[in-house]
């Protein structure tokens, strides 16, 4: 049975904003389904002694101490933007959310 | 409120409303932590600098960037932990809450899932009824970390401020500054209390995270900010209903107006044989309503997965114990020290801080005035001005204008009725005590010849009085010091004028 069905990808590229066609839902489900297959099968080996990993190296509390370094300036945070106005990054309007 | 639309013959006012259902709360509150730099990067916090100056790599979502967790972050989170009375995490985990939406540059906020690194705390309240105090225990159910969003400005559109084209500008200073969301267990058996309850322990909590120097907890700014769930069951019929959430309450009198708004809204709706939607709704400042927000297409679905970039966060029980032990006095012991310095009668130190007054009152002593007269300014004049213009008192005068008005009261430069008008001057705008004093003249009348003039115009006006008093009928002396502070516009001190007649009529 599939893992992932062409819906869940609708969904996904709908929760991701991302416009897809037909054929390329079709595609993006037979793919995805293959790479959850693929983890699925890595799960099998685990046993109960392997604790689900996050993080390749076991290491904990890595911290930073409070301490302020200098920020991009706004031209170099914004060269990047495909669009800007106001020293702002401009984007579309997504409605239906405030 | 549009008060054109009448309201239907059976409408449920909020007594009638907690006399047939059973409130049942939920709080969750977003506290800004106070730390210099934000939670993953070394970005200035600061409040207002000019748009995206307060950005890197990191903060921005940039490929390859890596975020490391700010010590001080984490320390502040295990102390709010601790005053909660929560437990610590042995092992605690950041995680991705994915969402697409431009407040977030990364696509995803960094926040806490299912492994938070405080959980299952309590925060004991009282709050004042008409049958005396009541304690309440609200249970917390956790305390997480996260980082807060960047803030975005709408040009044009139905919500934009500009029409025509539209797009919304983002300014990613306030992303990524450290985040605590502390949430409660569901709160039940406040009866008609509820809004008191909630209130009390939004109080409360602001209180405790003063007191723990982690956030500076300001409301209005949104430095916290409160979402309150409100559901309503039939009384005694053991069910839950089903919850609206408000969101972003911004100031205490707001959290318990919200509570009682949404009582009214759903209980009235049940009466009609409505249901309750499970929604966001936002909280409207001039009504105390609330309205629906925009309902989102797609339920909550943020697909929540540890975050790869940072490491566990595994708080060792030396680490824990050394925090516990720099945590401050609490606000509950240290309000019970302070009625006692002040000798407070039980009804009063209520009254001071249910109307969020203690801390100016302390102040206001610190900066020297007598306590009785701090406590009786806050509580009297400033209140009732602050009423008449339905704010908060604190917002009207400062604790160092008050000491100061108090401190010409005590060394005689002003007597009372002098005072109001200084202090009703600082609260019209008109300057600094001292300057509303130069300003409007308002000096009291210590001149001894000044006062003995006006004392014989009023004598040679009712010359019968006189005599009463030169016979010994000192309760007469009434009418002839009222004449005094009449002439002299109030600007005399009393005392002064009653000794000096007394005297000059052989008494
Ligand atoms: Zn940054």
């Amino acid at each position: 049975m599939a893992a992932i069905s062409r819906d869940d990808v609708a969904h996904l590229a709908k929760l991701a904003r991302i416009s897809m066609n037909d054929s390329e839902l079709d595609h993006l489900a037979e793919e995805m389904d293959l790479i959850l297959g693929a983890v699925a099968r890595v799960q099998e080996v685990a046993g109960r002694d392997v604790p689900p990993t996050s993080h390749p190296i076991p290491v904990k509390n890595v911290v930073r101490e409070d301490l302020v370094r200098p920020s991009l300036t706004p031209q170099e945070a914004l060269s990047g933007a495909p669009a800007q106005s106001e020293d702002r990054f401009k984007v579309p309007q997504i409605l239906g959310e405030e | 409120m549009s008060q054109m639309v009448p309201m239907p013959l059976n409408y449920l006012n909020y007594d009638e409303a907690v006399a047939k259902y059973e409130p049942t709360l939920g709080l969750e509150v977003h506290v800004e932590l106070n730390t210099k730099s934000k939670m993953f990067c070394s970005c200035s916090t600061e409040f207002g600098g000019e748009p995206n100056t307060q950005t890197c790599p990191v903060c921005l979502g940039l490929p390859g960037a890596l975020p490391v967790v700010n010590g001080k972050a984490i320390e502040s989170t295990i102390l709010i932990g601790l005053a909660l009375n929560c437990s610590i995490a042995p092992f605690s985990r950041f995680a991705r809450k994915n969402y697409f939406y431009p407040d977030m540059p990364k696509n995803f906020q960094t926040s806490q899932y299912d492994e938070p690194i405080c959980v299952n705390g309590y925060l004991d309240i009282e709050i004042a009824t008409e049958e005396g105090p009541k304690q309440f225990r609200v249970e917390i159910e956790r305390v997480h970390m996260e980082e807060d969003t960047g803030k975005s400005l709408h040009v044009g559109g139905a919500t934009g401020r500009i029409h025509g084209a539209e797009y919304s500008l983002l300014d990613y200073n306030r992303a990524g500054i450290p985040l605590v969301e502390i949430v409660t267990k569901i709160v039940g058996g406040t009866g008609k209390y509820a809004p008191q309850v909630a209130r009390a322990y939004v109080s409360e909590l602001r209180d405790i995270l003063r007191s723990l120097g982690v956030s500076d907890v300001k409301m209005e700014q949104g430095s916290m900010r409160c979402d309150v769930n409100v559901s309503l069951s039939p009384l005694d019929s053991g069910t839950l209903g089903t919850r609206s959430e408000t969101k972003n309450v911004n100031s205490l009198r707001s959290v318990e107006r919200a509570v009682i708004g949404e009582v009214i809204r759903q209980s009235n709706r049940l009466e009609a044989g409505e249901r309750i939607v499970q929604e966001t709704r936002h909280f409207l400042e001039e009504s105390g309503q609330t309205r629906p927000g925009r309902s989102k297409e797609q339920a909550e679905d943020y697909r929540y997965f540890p975050e790869p970039d940072l490491v566990p966060v595994a708080p060792d029980s030396g680490w824990i114990e050394a925090l516990r032990a720099t945590l401050p006095e609490r606000p509950s012991a240290r309000r019970a020290r302070l009625k006692a310095e002040w000798s407070v009668p039980d009804k009063e130190m209520t009254s001071l801080i249910n109307a969020g007054l203690l801390d100016v009152v302390q102040e206001t002593i610190e900066l020297g005035a007598e306590p009785i007269r701090a406590r009786s300014w806050w509580l009297g004049e400033i209140s009732r001005l602050a009423n008449e213009r339905d704010v908060d008192p604190t917002t009207l005068i400062t604790p160092t204008q008050v000491a100061e008005v108090i401190s010409l009261i005590q060394n005689g430069d002003l007597t009372d009725n002098l005072a109001r008008q200084v202090v009703e001057g600082v609260i019209a705008g008109a300057g600094r005590p001292s300057e509303v004093i130069a300003q409007r003249g308002l000096k009291v009348v210590s001149d001894d010849a000044a006062l003995m003039l006006a004392i014989e115009a009023a004598i040679a006006a009712q010359p019968e009085t006189a005599e009463r008093i030169r016979g010994g009928n000192i309760p007469a002396a009434g009418a002839l010091i009222g004449a005094v502070m009449k002439a002299t516009g109030g600007q005399a001190d009393a005392a002064k004028v009653r000794e000096l007649l007394l005297k000059h009529l052989g008494q």
